[in-house]
């Protein structure tokens, strides 16, 4: 009885006229949008359009200038200094993988768990073993990053977001560093969670996923949205900005 | 007068044995000075970023020698008299705090800004991110160096000449005071300071090599 449930208490993120500067450039103005538990957004857009800042607002890697951003119930401004309970809500993965270089796969995704949860060392290698599983990169654990490829570095950096047991994933811009070929095993792996009903945002230059598998797509235009709905609107842009960004792609 | 023999020879090693032991107080209480002013360095707080620049400056802009002097007679001025051992592992100890320090930095700062991002999103305190993910990669790639600063500290030790203490280079002044053959005297005291450093730079260019293909 999904239509008797409050719609708000499905929220789990809210953007409110968000304004973010760098110097005097104004990389963001007067963002808003919200998107609801076990929904998939694709935020797309030209270079420069603002989406990897605003994905970086959200968990508090960029500090804002005006505006409200709430995630999983935490008003991201007001926590001054301490986000460590917003980052225990959300994962975040990046376009360069940032894989922990002096640390195995396994350790990668150990250390966290560990140090932030306080999980037995028994108990987080578990859990290690359970995401390494996921992304099907099992018998890789005790590989570094610098053995594994790109496509296996950011599955690995997918599965250490996931052993927090994040409600709400972000991909910055995942598959832009990787070759075609490699781009498909993690582009499968985000499919993946998104079935499984993880809430996502993602960055992403990848129209194809966008259309396959996000529920709502954000286009970005100059630190604003330009145009935003179903992922059918790929197909049938208004605005003659989106008709050219999804023409150029072809 | 004595000519140059075995017996001067053997003052020449009792010499360049102070000079490792010194060069072992510098490296060993410099390191621990170092590392504090490293992480200072790089501190978020104001108060210590400030504090150990002012030290770094102080010291980068004094000469070695001068130090020597301040930490042998200024003291005694209070009535605080020092061995010259110690004056000279004190001042060797703030010089190698200082530099040492910021080639360390350089190396806390030679870590991507997206490892600390990494583990502070994946909500690690910055101390955690600091013991854990920063501090390991750093001290790895800071080994290299760290070898080849230590043939600065060991020559520098001659520095200590100046307020008496009698290592390799007061040695030789002082076999070349009783012989007077200051090129021969000199010759051998030069050829030990390179016995001392060379294995150091080698080991130090070995080092950077092995490190260089591991992160290629």
């Amino acid at each position: 009885m999904l239509d008797t449930v409050d719609a708000r208490t499905l929220t789990i993120i809210q953007l409110r006229n968000v304004r973010k500067n760098y110097g005097s450039v104004c990389v963001l103005q007067d963002l808003s949008f919200s998107v609801s538990r076990g929904e998939v957004v694709a935020l797309i857009g030209r270079s420069g359009s603002g989406k990897s800042t605003a994905l970086r607002c959200i968990n508090g890697l960029e500090k804002i200038e005006s505006g409200q951003i709430t995630v999983c119930g935490h008003d991201v401004e007001r926590m001054k200094g301490d986000l460590r309970p917003l980052r225990r809500d959300v994962g975040i993965v990046f376009q360069s993988y940032n894989l922990f270089p002096h640390l195995t796969a396994e350790e990668n995704i150990m250390i966290a768990p560990r140090l932030v949860r306080k999980m037995a060392k028994s108990e987080a290698r578990e859990r290690a073993a359970e995401v390494l599983q996921r992304v099907g990169l099992l018998e890789k654990r005790s590989c570094y990053p610098e053995q594994l490829s790109g496509g296996q570095q950011q599955r690995v950096a997918i599965a250490r977001a996931l052993a927090m047991e994040p409600k709400v994933m972000l991909f910055d811009e995942v598959t832009s560093a990787l070759d075609p070929e490699l781009t498909g095993e993690v582009l499968r792996v985000m499919e993946k969670l998104a079935r499984d009903g993880m809430t996502m945002i993602a960055v992403t230059h990848e129209m194809g996923f966008a259309r396959r598998v996000a529920h709502r797509v954000i286009f970005m235009q100059a630190g604003r949205i330009g145009e935003m709905g179903p992922a059918s609107l790929l197909d049938a842009p208004e605005t003659p900005e989106l008709r050219q960004f999804v023409e150029s792609d072809r | 007068m004595p000519t140059f023999g075995l017996n001067q020879f053997e003052f020449l090693l009792r010499g360049a044995g102070w000079t490792v032991v010194l060069s072992a107080l510098a490296l060993v209480f410099g390191g621990i000075v170092a590392f504090a002013i490293a992480l200072a360095r790089v501190s978020d707080a104001a108060v210590p970023r400030t504090a150990s620049n002012i030290y770094v400056q102080l010291i980068q802009g004094t000469p070695l020698i001068v130090l020597m002097l301040i930490c042998y007679f200024g003291f005694s001025l209070y009535g605080i008299d020092l061995p010259a051992i110690v004056a000279a592992a004190l001042a060797m100890t703030l010089y190698v705090g200082a530099f040492l320090g910021e080639v360390w930095r350089g190396c806390l700062n030679a870590i991507p800004t997206t490892q600390w991002e990494a583990a502070e999103s994946l909500g690690m305190s910055r101390t955690e991110r600091m013991i854990w993910i920063i501090l390991p990669q750093a001290i790895r790639i800071s080994i290299p160096p760290t070898v080849t600063f230590m043939v600065q500290i060991v020559k520098n030790t001659s520095l200590a000449s100046i307020i008496g203490f009698v290592e390799l280079t007061q040695a030789g002044k002082l076999v070349n005071n009783a012989t007077f053959q200051p090129f021969i005297c000199f010759i051998f005291v030069a050829m030990i300071y390179f016995v001392l450093c060379y294995p150091l730079t080698v080991w130090g260019r070995i080092l950077e090599r092995r490190f260089n293909v591991r992160h290629r």
